[in-house]
This record gives C-alpha cells, sequence and structure tokens, in this order.
C-alpha cells in the first residue's frame, strides 16, 4: 500500500508540473484558483479542523487583504512581496481585533459572532461607496511585479508562481502542525476543560491560532486580487465562508491536504457542472448531502479506509 | 504550610447553597477524602478550588498563596493538578500524544511554534518514562477512545502526575470500575509520593478509608463532621447520612 501511495504522490507531483503543456489554459486558469482557494481552506482549517473553533466568517480575512491589493495597486504599489506582507498584516490584524470580540463564544455562538463580523465588513464593503465603489468593486487590477526576472503577464508563470506559495503555505503548516503549538491547538480541539486543569493558557492559544489563520486567509486574499484583477463584496460574503467550510467537509478537516482536496472538488464541480446545467448548485448540494451521509470524515478518508 | 486552606468559603447557584461557609484546612502531605451523599457539593468544592467556578463568597489559598480570584491555569501553574468524574482526556490522540500534552504542560517548549515536537528529548523521555512506570508502554500508539474504560481512568490519573503536582485533586477515580480495576486504581493512589498531597472525592466509603487518613464529611454543601477513620465511623450523624 505505502508502494500505492508514493506511486500516487509522484503521478499528482508530474501531473501539476506538467499540467499547463497539457491542458488548455481555461483549465490552467482553474487550478490556479484551486491552489489560491485551498491556501484559503487551510487557513480555516487550522481553526476548524485543528482547534475545534467552527469560524463562519473566514471571508473577512481573505476579503480585507484582497481590498487591500485593489487600493495599494491604484495607490501605485505594484511590488508584490511588500503587498503580500500588508496583506498579511491587515489579514493578521482584522483576526487580532476580530478574535477579541469572538473567541469567548463557543459552539454555534462563536459561529454566528464570526459570521456576524464578516457581515459587518461586507456591509462596509457595499454600502461605504466613496470609498469601495459599493458592489461595482475595484476593477482592473494589474499584475504584480515579483523581480527574479519573473514576468507574470502570462498565465503559465502566475500557475507555477501560485503553486510555489501553496507550497510555502503547506510546508509552514506542516511545520506549525507538527510543533508544541500544534499539539496544544489539537489538545484544546479535544478538551478545553482538561488543558485549562493541566495549566494551559486556552484562550492565549486560541486567540495566537486565530490570528494565524487571518495572516493565512491575507496571503489567498491578495493572490485572489491580483489572479481576477476585481474585488468587490463577495469577497466577503457568507457564500465564500462557507465554500471554505464545503471544502473542508468534502476534503476531511484536520488533515494536510484535505482542505487541497475540497477545494479541487468544489471549483471543478462549480466549473464543470455549470457547463452542462444552469442548476448547477443543486448538483452541488445533493454532492454535499452525500458526502455527509456516506463519509462523515470527507472524502479524503475513503483512502484511509482502504488502507486499513 | 497548609497545601489547602479556604475561609468561609459559599457558591450559591440561583438560591439553591451548593456550598455554604465551608473551611478547611488541609496539611502539605496530607491524604484527605471528602466523602457525603449525592448532591452534597464534593464536585463543586473541587470546581472551586481548582478554579472552574468561582466562589460566592469566602477566600482559597492553595500553597500558602491566595487564589480565589486566579483562573484554573494560573492555578496549575501553581502546582495544582486535578482530574474530573467524567472522564475528560483527548479522545482522538493517541495514549502517548495525551500523556505528552501532560508533559508539556510545563515545559516553556509549549509555546514553540517551529520545531517538531518530536526534537524535544526532555519532553519524549519523560512521557516515555512515566507511560513504562504504569505498564502502558505497549499501548501508546492507541487511540485513548479505544482504550478500555479502566484503562481510560488510569490515564486521567498518569496525565494529572505529568505535571509533576503539588496537590491532586482526584474526583472519584474509581467510579464506575469493576472491583478489580478498583483495587488497582486504589493501590497505585496509595503508592504515589508522600510528598503530593491528595485530596479525593469518593463515593466508595471502602476506597476512602483505604487511602486517606483525615476525613471530611459534605452534606447539603457544609461540613457536616471532619475527623480520623475511627471518629467518622463512630460518628452518629454520619451513620444517619448515609444509612438514612
Amino acid at each position: 500500500m505505502l508502494k500505492g501511495s508514493v506511486f500516487l504522490s509522484i503521478f499528482f507531483a508530474l501531473l501539476i508540473i506538467f499540467f499547463p503543456s497539457l491542458f488548455s489554459s481555461y483549465y490552467v486558469g482553474l487550478v490556479i484558483q484551486i491552489f489560491i482557494l485551498a491556501i484559503f481552506a487551510m487557513s480555516l482549517d487550522v481553526l476548524v479542523g485543528h482547534t475545534g473553533l467552527p469560524s463562519m466568517g473566514h471571508a473577512a480575512y481573505f476579503g480585507v487583504a484582497a481590498y487591500a491589493t485593489g487600493f495599494l495597486y491604484f495607490a501605485g504599489l505594484k511590488n508584490f512581496w511588500l503587498v503580500i506582507v500588508l496583506g498579511m498584516g491587515f489579514g493578521g490584524l482584522t483576526a487580532a481585533f476580530f478574535g477579541l470580540l469572538a473567541i469567548r463564544a463557543r459552539g454555534p455562538y462563536f459561529m454566528l459572532i464570526t459570521l456576524a463580523l464578516s457581515q459587518v465588513l461586507w456591509g462596509i464593503a457595499f454600502k461605504w461607496r466613496s470609498l469601495t465603489r459599493g458592489d461595482d468593486g475595484l476593477p482592473g487590477i494589474g499584475r504584480p511585479e515579483i523581480g527574479m526576472g519573473i514576468d507574470l503577464k502570462p498565465e503559465v508563470h502566475v500557475y507555477y508562481f501560485v503553486f510555489v506559495i501553496f507550497l510555502i503555505v503547506l510546508a509552514a503548516l506542516f511545520i506549525l502542525l507538527r510543533s508544541p503549538f500544534g499539539h496544544t491547538l489539537r489538545g484544546i480541539r479535544e478538551s478545553e476543560s482538561r488543558m485549562k486543569a493541566l495549566g494551559y493558557h486556552v484562550w492565549l492559544y486560541k486567540y495566537l491560532g486565530f490570528i494565524f489563520a487571518g495572516i493565512l486567509a491575507g496571503i489567498s486574499g491578495v493572490l485572489w486580487a491580483y489572479y481576477t484583477g476585481f474585488v468587490n463584496p463577495s469577497n466577503f460574503s457568507v457564500d465564500l465562508s462557507v465554500k471554505a467550510l464545503l471544502m473542508l467537509i468534502l476534503g476531511g478537516s484536520g488533515s494536510l491536504f484535505g482542505p487541497g482536496i475540497g477545494s479541487a472538488i468544489i471549483v471543478l464541480l462549480e466549473n464543470l457542472v455549470s457547463g452542462f446545467t444552469e442548476r448547477w448548485s443543486l448538483v452541488l448540494g445533493v454532492v454535499y448531502v452525500a458526502v455527509i451521509m456516506l463519509f462523515s470524515e470527507g472524502i479524503f478518508s475513503i483512502l484511509k479506509r482502504g488502507r486499513n | 504550610m497548609n497545601a489547602l486552606e479556604t475561609q468561609s468559603l459559599s457558591k450559591n447557584f440561583g438560591g439553591l447553597w451548593a456550598i455554604r461557609d465551608v473551611s478547611l484546612k488541609i496539611e502539605e502531605g496530607e491524604r484527605r477524602a471528602i466523602i457525603g451523599p449525592n448532591g452534597a457539593g464534593k464536585t463543586t468544592l473541587f470546581h472551586l478550588i481548582s478554579g472552574f467556578l468561582f466562589p460566592s463568597s469566602g477566600h482559597i489559598s492553595l500553597l500558602g498563596r491566595e487564589v480565589t480570584r486566579l483562573q484554573p491555569h494560573q492555578r496549575a501553574a501553581l502546582g495544582i493538578a486535578r482530574t474530573f468524574q467524567v472522564t475528560n482526556l483527548f479522545q482522538k490522540l493517541t495514549l502517548f500524544e495525551n500523556i505528552l500534552l501532560g508533559v508539556q504542560a510545563i515545559q516553556k517548549a509549549r509555546f514553540c511554534f517551529y520545531r517538531p515536537v518530536g526534537s524535544f528529548r526532555k519532553m519524549m523521555g519523560d512521557t516515555e518514562r512515566l507511560l513504562k512506570d504504569w505498564n502502558l508502554w505497549e499501548k501508546k500508539d492507541v487511540f485513548l477512545k479505544n482504550l478500555s474504560y479502566g484503562e481510560q481512568r488510569q490515564v486521567e490519573v498518569i496525565m494529572s502526575l505529568a505535571t509533576k503536582p503539588r496537590l491532586l485533586l482526584l474526583d472519584e477515580p474509581t467510579a464506575g470500575l469493576s472491583p478489580a480495576e478498583t483495587v488497582l486504581v486504589t493501590s497505585i493512589i496509595k503508592g504515589l509520593p508522600r510528598e503530593i498531597t491528595t485530596i479525593l472525592i469518593e463515593h466508595d466509603m471502602d476506597v476512602a478509608f483505604e487511602i486517606a487518613e483525615q476525613i471530611t464529611v459534605l452534606h447539603f454543601g457544609s461540613i457536616l463532621a471532619e475527623g480520623s477513620l475511627e471518629q467518622i465511623q463512630g460518628n452518629p450523624k454520619v451513620s444517619e447520612i448515609y444509612l438514612g
């Protein structure tokens, strides 16, 4: 079985590397979206899968970073590295502020507070027309400069660049989750009261995890703004927050690759099914219900089950 | 020095006095059992001592420090550990990871976010020693939810010992155990180092008498009697509430 999984990994690695030369630019674009939304879903999984905090408003940090990218672009800032650091900063700061309000609550109350907070930002983006141009959004964001002699104009370059960022985030997450800090987060997910009794400052760990998730979500927001060239209130929407949750449910939360698999399934379903029927959200709904009923730990769990 | 001292401790739940005017003094190194019928306030008293509940009035000091307003994790840092009446462990983690979380709790490394947990030799070693001492090493990779109930009750005790406490609060450690398991857990608790002050809530009088030298009887939230085994056994008020 181990041989099989090595073979599978090599197959996927080769597929990702040669994908642009095998498929049309339409599909390359889809995979770029998959990578960006996978980063977003991974950031949410720090909360949902590893700390046990079911956030319903994770789009807040994505949207803040996306809008920051838009504003900075039109203010004349074209350096990607500066913008991504600022985007991560804004995502983290927003999470640091929202965390103070949300982490006091648990379970459904936590869900509702995070939902309400993200809706406040959505409201600002939608209504404060003089700043955000309302639902017209900020179109026409150009590609940034990343230096190193690489031009991000061709789609294929964007593809590889986003893939590298995805790998960096994956590695960062891998390191964090193996550390004593990540171990502590899983303890909190399993039993908060036991962690308190052992002497862990549970609130502080949750708060730090919350900020970290906001920073990672910021990365995906910046990438999304540059890739689509357009930010608008939907970057803050419940739709996006819930989509990330669905990715975790489909791919399996609390695992390293689950969010990426979930992202691939949802992006492909949305785009491929919508080519056949306008009722694609109905199809997605059916798939969602089926997965919950059949594989409550995500589609990825089939592989694990097969191994046992 | 007293390991624990409470002064006129009271806890009111919306009109009901779960704990009323309880003043306790427990010396360092002592083994004390707190007994009493259902609803006497034993677990509430533990919640107050460990900081999971705050008292309505009165004071608590632990190991010579006033802790009445401290959070649970702050009290744990002073050297208090507790177990739970209803098994409260990390069900989806392995036995090794469970104990490791106890060991890690008192290490500075707990905030480290870049080094793998396996690279902290001391933590890994301490966890290994605890599991070997308790004859559970061969089950280290078993998920906690797959351990038997009796083993889980043992893990409750081992995990609290992992934080090297000076005061140990055991909330019905033998609850729900078979007679054979009860004997095992009782002997384990009796074998704990004497420098760990132990306070034990017990329903099973035999276990309480086996482990503790001093006994406090709670009834309707107040102390009904306190003293040595003989004094408690000979106390007519105690026989009355237990035998009706």
